[in-house]
């Protein structure tokens, strides 16, 4: 378990190795990495029982990440966790015949699940959630995704399902930056309320400062105490949180800075930390 | 059902098919091994893949039309590329269900899982290959399709003679050392079909062997080469529109190893005509009668053609 001051000062040397990784390979999605990744920060450190020596026990903790572009964010997690090694993720990320593709590959350790098209992670989920059951397990599965990524029906069919089969062990994590490539997701396609939709399909809902590390804990812990309904936790999250020049922009969405956004984003990443380590 | 009672972890899930697929009894024998995920194809192909990753052997069972196109992404994704021990069950394939138009037929379905890496494609000729085939896939840790009927079909093989070998077709007709005129190689609910137009051919005069190539993907293409190379003609014949079938597969095997002529028989590119599936087969010539015919007709347009050649 992680202390939250040891948390605060991660999240931004996690956002740091992230955008080194997508400026060493020459592309990523910087903006939904630095949305969601204290979520996925939080989850590794402090909830999920799952390390390179256990990623083959069967009463490992499951996720998988359906939002699978932000794979750079997935990166720097699974190399702090020691499943996969920074330099060697970095140096070869995006790069001929690399392991390390722009999306989750499950013949890398830690990654169950193969995504990248959206809309395949939470029916997914709910297959691993009723597995647990069917064998008496108590591990959990959480799935993470984006908000744009709602769009897509076959989410919605594992919605009916997950609270169907009263999966309390599922937990959704909705990663709602309110942007996706085109734009607004509200000009795009309107998302709200997220709070009432995943009500009304029966699940335990909790909305939340996304960015906000022990707000995040606390709705996981939540969570994981809810019974009969499995719970869907809306990040409130900002895309691109960490730098001005970056955030709520959705042009960020996939855009690879230049040599001096680069360096202005890792002061900015800088200055963060310095503020939260001081508190 | 008899494997559900010593394997705990065999899965059946069904998007409100169970009666279709023949499930009740099986959803009523072991509640706790039975999915129903309602008419949600998407939804089945994903949960059923979760379970798998997590050590069940799941079967996911819906109409064919519906478990290849409506999830097409989730058995590429999902069940191909993530490698999970998915066996995709496709009922009711083909024009079973006759009478309902294309938007029940699955005539696309060889074509399009056959396109998917890592996938495997199965159509077995009979109920009791059907049970063979079935044993075998339980066996074994990878994804699969298997497309089958809806309406029984006549036997081609026997309970006590239903030679199967995983992944090698079956000889029906003829063997791998026999020289015949035609070889016609035939898969799922025609290959008893292409049985009996070979008893007609013979008859007539016209030596024909039959290979049962129950196994689409991966293709037994040593047995390709050998219904090929001892004929003089290649017909295939599938339940299937005209491309990336069956005929589309041995083609690409006859042309590389053993130059033949080679004559598709299949359904057309066209929405089918509505019918029941016997109707709908001697329609397309794809009974017993028509397959003679194609046979027949084929011999000769090579003949001429390898007349004018000379």
């Amino acid at each position: 378990m992680a202390t939250v001051s040891e948390l605060k000062a991660l999240r931004w040397d996690l956002r740091q190795r992230c955008v080194d990784i997508i400026m060493a390979g020459g592309g990523g999605h910087i903006g939904g990495d630095m949305s969601v990744i204290d979520a996925l920060m939080v989850l590794y450190k402090n909830h999920l029982n799952i390390t390179p020596e256990t990623q083959n026990d069967p009463n490992r903790d499951r996720f998988v990440l359906s939002k699978g572009h932000a794979m750079e964010a997935y990166y720097a997690i699974l190399c702090e966790q020691g499943f996969l090694d920074f330099d060697d993720v970095k140096a070869r990320f995006s790069k001929f015949d690399s392991p390390y593709i722009g999306h989750p590959n499950n013949k890398l350790p830690g990654i169950e699940m193969n995504s990248g098209s959206l809309g395949h992670g939470l029916p997914v989920a709910v297959g691993m959630a009723l597995a647990a059951r069917m064998d008496g397990r108590s591990y959990r599965t959480y799935v993470a995704m984006g908000d744009g990524e709602l769009a897509e029906g076959s989410v919605w069919e594992g919605a009916m399902a997950g609270s169907n089969f009263g999966l309390d062990n599922l937990c959704a994590l909705i990663d709602r930056n309110r942007l996706q490539i085109s734009g607004s997701t509200e000009s795009v396609m309107k998302q709200d309320s997220q709070e009432e939709r995943w009500a009304s399909f029966g699940w335990n809902v909790l909305s939340i400062p996304g960015n906000d590390i022990e707000a995040i804990d606390a709705a996981l812990t939540l969570a994981s105490e809810t019974k009969g309904k499995p719970t869907a936790i809306i990040l409130n999250t900002t895309k691109g949180f960490g730098s001005p020049l970056m955030e709520n922009k959705a042009s960020w969405h996939h855009h690879l800075p230049t040599q001096e956004e680069y360096e202005q984003i890792s002061a900015d990443f800088a200055a963060h930390k310095e503020a939260d380590i001081r508190g | 059902m008899q494997a559900a009672k010593t394997d705990r972890d065999l899965v059946v899930l069904c998007s409100d098919s169970r009666g279709s697929a023949s499930l009740t009894p099986f959803f009523e024998a072991y509640p706790e091994q039975s999915v129903e995920v309602g008419i949600a194809e998407q939804d089945l192909v994903g949960i059923a893949a979760g379970l798998a990753s997590c050590g069940k052997r799941a079967f996911a069972a819906s109409p064919a039309s519906f478990i290849t196109t409506r999830s097409y992404e989730q058995c590429k994704v999902d069940c191909a590329y993530s490698d999970t021990n998915v066996k995709l069950i496709g009922i009711s394939g083909g024009v079973s269900y006759g009478a309902l138009g294309m938007s029940h037929h699955s005539c696309q379905d060889i074509a399009a899982m056959s396109a998917i890496p890592n996938m495997r494609v199965y159509l077995p000729s009979d109920r009791f290959q059907t049970a063979r085939l079935v044993q075998a896939l339980l066996q074994d840790e990878k994804t699969a399709y298997v497309r089958v009927g809806r309406n029984a079909v006549d036997d081609v093989y026997t309970e006590e003679n239903c030679p199967f070998e995983m992944d090698h077709a079956t000889w029906v007709r003829g063997n791998a050392d026999q020289e015949v005129d035609v070889a016609l190689i035939a898969c799922g609910e025609l290959v008893r079909p292409a049985a009996d137009a070979a008893d007609m051919l013979t008859e007539a005069g016209v030596k024909a062997s039959v290979l049962d190539m129950y196994c689409v993907k991966p293709l037994d293409a040593n047995g390709v080469l050998a219904a090929a190379s001892h004929a003089r003609v290649v017909l295939s014949v599938e339940e299937a529109s005209p491309y990336g079938g069956l005929g589309s597969q041995i083609a690409q095997v006859v042309g590389e190893g053993c130059p033949r002529p080679v004559r598709t028989l299949s359904l057309p590119d066209a929405p089918v005509v509505t019918g029941t599936s016997k109707e709908v087969f001697a329609h397309y010539g794809l009974d017993a009668q028509g397959i003679a015919a194609s046979a027949r007709e084929f011999l000769t347009a090579a003949e001429n053609q390898r007349g004018r050649a000379n």
